[in-house]
């Protein structure tokens, strides 16, 4: 297993939408600078774990989530958690590129204006160019700023989300299969920005696409039916996973 | 390994069915090498010998082949866990076999070479080694089609046995030619013939590993393996 510290905790987690058990009892540390994989089948839980980790199951009516999850030790479901914090600490890029209809600049400013973390229009500057560089983004997009994130190709745009992420200044980037509306060319530019955002953040993706979870990840977690069947390194889980279900899982023979 | 069931796209199982079948195949063409060549050897036979080197190379074809379908299946299928293991060991395991083909051919080779009037009584011990080693190609191939990693452990015992046999073919062989000297140059030969048979018996210990690595992910957890004390074996 990984050496990093674990970055967010999640012990004995239940995740409710009413009547429907979506996740049971899972228990898992996701751990800095590391890329963690989440994969499994379709409803088997991975996104609804996925997004109780930055409270984004809040928002849903009926969903209810027990169980204790930390962020540095901080329990994030305490009564005193900022939720708008949180989701500033813990950021998220979804499946389809939701950039707001605004300029690029606007897109990557727009959070850090509202936390507060420019003093300065130059500062400001500083922030939607560096997160632009980070997302890989800013030699394509510097000289049209000001043109709508809407107009950008889809691959543009999902960096324009992760770079809209990052001005942040995130401790830990959840992503919800990030690449599956994506082509083959723009899917590895965000593959190659997942290896370069690694040393500075934890980060978590959902994948339905088994070779991707291997080539990005050191870590892969694989759900079923709302469990959490096996967890440990990339190269085991892929090589030589000791669960049967993950075996057939990942060799194609689920179902 | 035995899996539990097929995979959900079916052209899968019909590219490792084919796989295992091309190792199958390879694998009888080289036991029957090592048995034929010893047969030519025996009774001075030159054109079972052409026979033997001839057909070296449908082997060489089918490792080829291997080759193809190995690369092909991981282009394609991308495959993982076991099929993984398994397809990397089916790779592994056609370069040993066309290894042991080698050597049987080499063997053929030697039969033009050892035919001389003082050609002596080529040794009672050495067929019946042939025979254990060609077993063990058998067996360990046999062990590869059933998928079953501890029949495959069990075959690794035996080379110690070949390992002994090697041995006493050196230290009579040695004999002869101390005792007559017109012998050295077909004794030097057979010393050979016998040097390829406990290679043979290695390399079949090679196919079990990876049968081992295979079906489990790990090498064969510290057998017991005799090491190479001074012997002239090494």
């Amino acid at each position: 297993m990984s050496n990093n510290p674990p970055k967010m905790t999640a012990s004995h987690v239940d995740v409710y939408y009413g009547a429907n058990h979506a996740i049971r009892d899972v228990s898992i540390d996701v751990c800095q600078e590391d890329v963690t994989a989440f994969i499994g089948p379709s409803g088997c839980g991975k996104s609804t774990f996925l997004r109780s980790l930055n409270r984004m199951n809040d928002t849903i009516p009926g969903a209810r989530v027990s169980g204790d999850i930390r962020l540095d030790g901080d329990d994030i479901y305490a009564r005193e958690m900022d939720v708008v914090q949180l989701r500033a600490r813990v950021g998220m890029v979804f499946q389809k590129p939701n950039p707001f209809p605004k300029s690029i600049y606007e897109n990557v400013a727009y959070g850090p204006k509202i936390h507060g973390l420019a003093q300065s229009k130059a500062e400001l500057d500083r922030i939607v160019e560096r997160s632009l560089s980070r997302a890989g983004l800013w030699n394509e997009v510097k000289d049209r700023l000001s043109d709508s994130g809407t107009a950008l190709s889809g691959g543009q745009q999902q960096r324009l989300c992760i770079a809209r992420a990052i001005a942040v200044d995130p401790e830990v980037i959840l992503m919800d299969e990030p690449c599956s509306a994506l082509d083959p060319v723009a899917t590895a530019r965000i593959e190659e920005l997942i290896h370069d955002l690694r040393g500075r953040y934890a980060i978590v993706i959902v994948t339905h696409n088994m070779q991707q979870a291997a080539r990005v990840s050191q870590r892969t977690a694989f759900f079923h039916l709302g469990q959490l069947i096996e967890y440990g390194d990339t190269s085991d889980i892929f090589t030589n996973p000791r669960q049967e279900r993950t075996k057939d899982y990942i060799t194609g023979r689920y179902g | 390994m035995a899996s539990s069931q097929e995979h959900t796209v079916k052209a899968f199982d019909q590219d490792i069915g084919q796989l295992r079948g091309l190792i199958s195949q390879m694998g009888g063409l080289a036991e029957a090498a090592i048995g034929n060549a010893m047969l030519a050897l025996q009774r001075g036979d030159h054109e079972l010998a052409a026979q033997v080197r001839a057909d070296d190379k449908k082997i060489d074809a089918i490792q080829h082949e291997v080759e193809r379908a190995v690369v092909r299946i991981i282009a394609l299928r991308a495959p993982m866990a076991n099929d993984l293991r398994e397809v990397v060991a089916a790779l592994k395991i056609a370069t040993v076999v066309e290894r042991i083909g080698d050597y049987a051919k080499n063997i053929a080779k030697r039969v033009p070479q050892i035919d001389s009037e003082y050609r002596i009584d080529p040794i009672s011990t050495l067929p019946a080694m042939a025979r254990m080693a060609a077993d063990m190609v058998r067996d360990v191939l046999d062990a590869f089609a059933a998928r079953d990693p501890d029949a495959a452990i069990a075959i690794c015992e035996r080379d110690d046995a070949l390992d002994d046999f090697y041995d006493s073919i050196f230290r009579t062989l040695v004999t002869y030619m101390v005792e007559n000297p017109k012998t050295i140059s077909q004794c030097a030969h057979l010393l050979f013939v016998a040097k390829h048979l406990e290679r043979i018996g290695d390399h079949a210990t090679n196919v079990a590993e990876m049968i081992h690595f295979a079906a489990h992910g790990t090498p064969i957890a510290d057998r017991e393996r005799a090491e190479p004390t001074f012997s002239p074996r090494s």
